[in-house]
């Protein structure tokens, strides 16, 4: 019977070596270990033997069905990992292939420099003032101290609807309207906004263009705080290492006025194309709020004082991306738009 | 304004500076300098010729073969092309070797077999420009005077051997619109007194009175008229070095009298006029409002028809002079006037500003008069204008001046207190450092009792308030030195709510892969209305530039349609855009029109194209509902919204929507017309259009959440045999009205209409989801609840399949 059983063992463990699969493996476990299996059996048969050899034998017989037993594990552990790795073969695919379409629009080039402009002037305590596009002569010149006949008017040549009506020349319309709602409170508010002026559109002019003006009312507000301000936002958008310099210039609705310049971004100042070998790029024009523009909105000129300033989105962008046509904002070619994805950090 | 450098010298040393140094200068202390201008343009090697002798070229009809005296022991043989070109004339030689403005290099030639040793110039090779070029000599070369030296050197000789800087002037300082006005900025910069012109000349005992009258009829128009009278002159070319500065002033010469004039305009900016005396014929000088359709003929030969509001010079019985803007043809100064009468005037700046804008005739001194002469300039400039004609033709100055003379000409006086300076500035000048600046200004100053009293020059006319006078401080002690600092006082910024609701809007359009387009507000009349989601009046512009820009949008969708047009047009195979921007509907009672926020997209082309994977879809029209509808559900109006069939001109009339918010219409969603799509270039294109500013001012749900199920959820499908016509939101209705509370939601998941379909039938499958947040729900209750929706159903008429 020893030797019945050393064979059985012999020729399960063949099998099991044999097995090509599971599924093989799982018939030897059936056929050997199965209740109708011939270690079964041996074990059945033990009631023939002697009491002497009974206690042996069946520990003979435990012994080999767990080395059995072990070694089917062992080798369905070895066939399961063999059909893991069949499996992960079978799957492997070229991870070179370009990923599922996800459109991503993105935001225009202007809105992108507005909206970088407006969060860093609500960061600083200002709120955003808007206004029609449409405007009263009355707000977009005669309250911003250009009265009618006034020769600086034609600095902007001006798309009227009526004698009293125009597309506003400049977002400063809304910085009236804000005075006037105000009633002499303090004010500090940003004004973006589409405005028109008479231009053949061109290269380096556009009938529309988008414009950001700020404007600060309070005690005590002093030139160098628009200094200090515009400083803020020349290094933002053009960045940390950038100065700005100031240059008296004229507008009737400032007095004293200067148009700002900003250290070139593309040589640093050393001068470059860009700058025109200056080293210095014009960006904005500026200046404390005239008291008669004060007086007109109610505020006692006495008393409080403002700066203003006023910045064109397109001239920032073109700067910043250097864009070299004006018309690129308005046509829309998504090979332009979509230049625009990346995010600002 | 053109500065010759040559002639601010006469005023102010500049010579310890360079011309770019001085620019820079000028500019950082307020007047801009546009461009340096060197005048030489390197030229060399090019000086006085004598022609000796003048041949016909024996090969060329057109050519002569000049022997020129250069300086020389030896003649200079030069072939000559120009037709006004003769023996004995001195002229402007460019020897071999040099250099001419534009890279030109001459070097000895054989023309036609004949050999020629340099050129004989016209001006224009000097680089001046053709329209200053005197008239005699404009299809030529020049000839110069007769006392010119051979071999002298011609740069010198017309002043190019000097530099001019273009200034580019803001209307306040129309004071540097003249030599004397950029002089005293200048020395205030360098810290230098301005040399005035000596103005002395011999009057003839016969006064000026005795020959002209004068009566000015509108003081209010005409405050100050001075006339000054010269007799026997001679009117030829003005001296070389008065025809160079005008050049360089960028002023054409003409003849002595004229030029003086000019010259004294540049010199003051004192505008001038000449009449010849005797063809005044009256002896009289009126000056008057022009009777209304009254007629004169300028000196550019043109007939102008005047208004009562436009003031003339009249000899008391016709116009003569258009004031301020243009001399008449009938009075002109010519070759055989003997008698001049010099006018000097000031003449309402309004005024004249209003006349020349109507006649369209702007003048150097049109542009002097409508930012008003410095009135203590007026007659200081007529007897600059008496000496120059005693000097230069030969003039005998009549005694005295011919005067109406009302003008105010009181300084403006400012009090400012050097704390308000400071305090505007941010600063901490020195008393003592304000009074130097003042005093480099030649501003008459005091300092009293803490403040300072200013009595501001009357030709710097922009200084009038107290911030004038902190431009001044600020622009001469340097803007440099202005430190930086922020406002006091914190305040919190914000976005309000419509700000951010729209920058969420732009958000949910860019992550459904739009990009943003900007598109213009004016579009054309034809365009104006279409696709408007209201009918309106439309805004248009009094003069448009064009018709395509002459009519506020009232949409945004053509402008939209054009910039998918124009990417198709460049092989894009996806255009997905879309706008924020206003349209303008009607008219409020001020005039303005309504300015209504809209959102709108544009899509065409594919939308899904994974092409290795075989996955492909084009737009269509639930692409773009899908997107509106991720508008409404992230402002929490999802349940607000509803789309009904509707129709518009120009847009697909089976695929088009009305957007309703609470019943309201606030958009639309549709396909273009297929002939609108043919007309723009376009295939299957879709476009919406949303009244932003309704959406994002709609009352939003409060957010609260809700429970989220612990409990099974129960679904149940119901197939409906429907008419094709029957929309499935109507269904969707039914169902929901007819739910209990435990029906928690309705889905449509799957349309069909086919072969197994009876004609003009379609099947369309719903999916009910019931649940109860508190337990489980038993069967008995989900078929309760269900068989409520299967009756209302069937009450309406959908039979279940």
């Amino acid at each position: 019977m020893e030797q019945q059983l050393t064979q059985l063992e012999q020729e399960v463990l063949t099998k099991i070596a044999e097995a090509a699969d599971l599924k093989a493996l799982n018939e030897v476990r059936v056929a050997y270990l199965g209740k109708k299996g011939p270690i079964t059996d041996l074990l059945k048969g033990m009631g023939k033997l002697s009491a002497e050899e009974r206690p042996k034998m069946g520990a003979l017989v435990n012994t080999v069905r767990e080395n059995v037993t072990a070694q089917l594990e062992q080798k369905v552990a070895l066939l399961e990992e063999a059909a893991i790795l069949a499996q992960l073969e079978n799957e492997s695919i070229d991870v070179t292939l370009p990923g599922a379409q996800v459109r991503i629009g993105n935001r225009h080039p202007l809105t992108r420099v507005v909206e970088e402009i407006e969060d860093l002037f609500v960061g600083m305590g200002y709120e955003i003032a808007e206004g029609p596009e449409v405007e009263r002569d009355y707000y977009n010149f005669e309250a911003l101290n250009l009265p009618k006949g006034h020769p600086a008017r034609d600095m902007q040549d001006t798309f009227y609807i009526t004698e009293e009506l125009l597309l506003r020349t400049h977002t400063s319309p809304v910085q009236a309207r804000t005075m006037e709602a105000k009633k002499g409170e303090h004010i500090r508010i940003i004004c973006p906004g589409k405005v028109f002026r008479r231009d053949a559109d061109d290269a380096t002019h556009s009938h529309q263009f988008m414009q950001i003006e700020g404007l600060v009312i309070g005690e005590n507000i002093r030139m160098s705080d628009l200094k200090g301000t515009l400083d803020v936002l020349a290094k933002k958008m053009f960045g940390a290492e950038r100065e700005i310099r100031l240059r008296p210039s004229f507008f009737p609705f400032t007095e004293p006025s200067v148009e700002v310049d900003v250290s070139c971004h593309k040589c640093g100042g050393e001068g470059c194309n860009v700058c025109k070998k200056t080293g210095w790029i014009e960006i904005l024009g500026a200046g404390m709020v005239h008291p008669n523009v004060l007086e007109m909105a109610g505020y006692d000129s006495k008393k409080v004082s403002g700066f203003a300033f006023g910045i064109g989105a397109e001239r920032i962008a073109m700067l910043k991306y250097g864009v070299d046509d004006i018309r690129h904002f308005y046509t829309n070619d998504t090979r332009f738009l979509s230049q625009f994805h990346q995010a600002e950090v | 304004m053109l500065v010759s450098l040559k002639w601010l010298s006469q005023y102010v040393d500049v010579d310890s500076l360079t011309a770019n140094e001085l620019a820079e200068k000028i500019t950082r202390a307020g007047i801009e300098v546009d461009a340096v201008i060197d005048r030489s343009q390197g030229m060399t090697n090019v000086v006085v010729g004598h022609v000796v002798s003048k041949e016909k070229h024996p090969e060329a009809d057109k050519l002569n073969v000049c022997q020129v005296d250069v300086g020389e022991e030896e003649l200079q043989q030069i072939v000559c092309g120009a037709p006004n070109v003769d023996a004995g004339q001195k002229v402007i030689v460019a020897r071999p070797g040099a250099k001419l403005p534009g890279g030109i290099k001459i070097k000895k030639a054989k023309l036609r077999g004949q050999e020629s040793n340099g050129m004989i110039c016209s001006l224009q090779e000097l680089g001046i420009e053709g329209r200053l070029v005197p008239k005699a000599y404009a299809e030529g070369i020049y000839v110069l005077p007769a006392d010119s030296v051979p071999g002298a050197d011609v740069l010198a000789l017309f002043g190019l051997d000097d530099t001019v800087l273009e200034l580019g002037l803001t209307p306040n300082r129309s004071d540097a619109m003249s030599m004397l006005g950029v002089a005293y900025d200048v020395a205030a910069i360098l810290g230098q007194d301005v040399k005035l012109p000596e103005i002395t000349y011999a009057a003839a005992s016969e006064k000026a009175t005795d020959l002209l009258k004068l009566r000015v009829e509108n003081i209010e128009a005409n405050p100050m008229y001075a006339a000054k009278v010269v007799k026997n002159i001679e009117v030829k070319d003005s001296p070389l070095w008065l025809q160079n500065y005008l050049m360089a002033a960028g002023v054409r010469p003409l003849n002595n009298v004229v030029d003086i004039t000019n010259y004294v305009l540049m010199e003051y900016g004192q505008p001038l006029h000449a009449f010849d005396y005797d063809r005044l014929e009256t002896g009289e000088i009126v000056t008057r409002l022009a009777k209304d359709g009254e007629t004169m003929t300028t000196l550019d030969d043109q007939e102008r028809k005047l208004a009562s509001h436009n003031l003339v010079i009249t000899n008391g019985l016709e116009a003569e002079a258009i004031a301020g803007v243009m001399g008449g043809e009938k009075s002109e100064v010519t070759d055989a006037t003997k008698t001049v009468v010099i006018e000097s005037a000031y003449f309402n700046p309004g005024s004249v500003r209003r006349t020349s804008k109507e006649i369209g005739l702007r003048s150097d001194s049109s542009a002097r008069f409508e930012k008003g002469v410095d009135p203590n300039r007026v007659l200081v400039a007529a007897e600059r204008a008496a000496q120059l004609l005693a000097e230069l033709a030969n003039g005998e100055v009549l005694e005295g001046t011919v005067l109406v003379d009302e003008l105010d000409k009181t300084p403006v006086r400012i009090v400012v207190s050097p704390d308000f300076i400071n305090g505007r500035l941010g600063m901490k000048i020195s008393l003592e450092e304000m009074l130097d600046i003042l005093a480099r200004l030649k501003f008459d100053v005091e300092a009293a009792n803490g403040v300072l009293v200013i009595d501001a020059p009357t030709r710097r006319g922009d200084i009038k308030i107290p911030e004038d006078i902190v431009e001044e401080i600020a622009r001469m002690y340097g803007y440099d030195e202005i430190p930086m600092s922020l406002p006091a006082g914190d305040q919190p910024g914000k976005l309000t709510a419509y700000q951010a609701g729209r920058r969420i809007v732009r958000n949910v359009m860019e992550g459904a892969g739009l990009y943003q387009a900007v598109t213009y507000s004016l579009t054309s009349s034809a365009n104006a209305q279409k696709f408007a989601l209201k009918e309106e009046t439309t805004t248009k512009l009094l003069m448009p530039m064009s018709e395509d820009r002459s009519t506020l949008r009232q949409s945004l969708i053509p402008h939209l349609v054009e910039s998918a047009s124009y990417n198709v047009a460049r092989q894009a195979d996806t255009v997905a855009l879309y706008e924020v921007g206003s349209v303008f509907f009607g008219q409020t009672a001020e005039g303005t029109p309504v300015e209504e926020e809209h959102l709108a997209l544009v899509l065409t082309g594919k939308w899904i194209d994974n092409s290795w994977q075989g996955e492909k879809k084009n737009v269509d029209f639930f692409v773009a509902k899908g997107m509106i509808e991720a508008v409404f559900a992230k402002l929490g109006l999802t349940n607000h919204v509803t789309y009904a069939k509707a129709v518009v001109d120009g847009l697909h009339p089976g695929r088009t929507a009305e957007i309703l918010l609470d019943g309201e219409k606030i958009g639309v969603l549709a396909q273009l017309h297929p002939q609108e799509q043919k007309a723009m270039d376009v295939k299957e294109t879709y476009v919406a259009e949303l009244n932003l500013h309704a959406i994002l001012k709609a009352a939003k749900e409060e957010l609260i959440y809700s429970v989220v199920p612990r409990f099974p959820v129960m679904t149940r499908d119901i197939a409906l045999e429907l008419d094709r016509a029957v929309p499935a939101g109507e269904i969707v209705a039914i169902i929901n009205n007819a739910g209990t509370k435990l029906l928690k939601d309705v889905k449509v998941f799957d349309v069909y209409e086919g072969e197994k379909m009876a004609e003009g039938k379609k099947s369309v499958a719903f999916s009910l989801k019931y649940f109860d947040p508190e337990r489980t729900l038993t069967d008995e209750e989900v078929v309760a609840a269900h068989n409520k929706v299967l009756k209302a159903l069937a009450e309406a008429g959908a039979e279940v399949r």
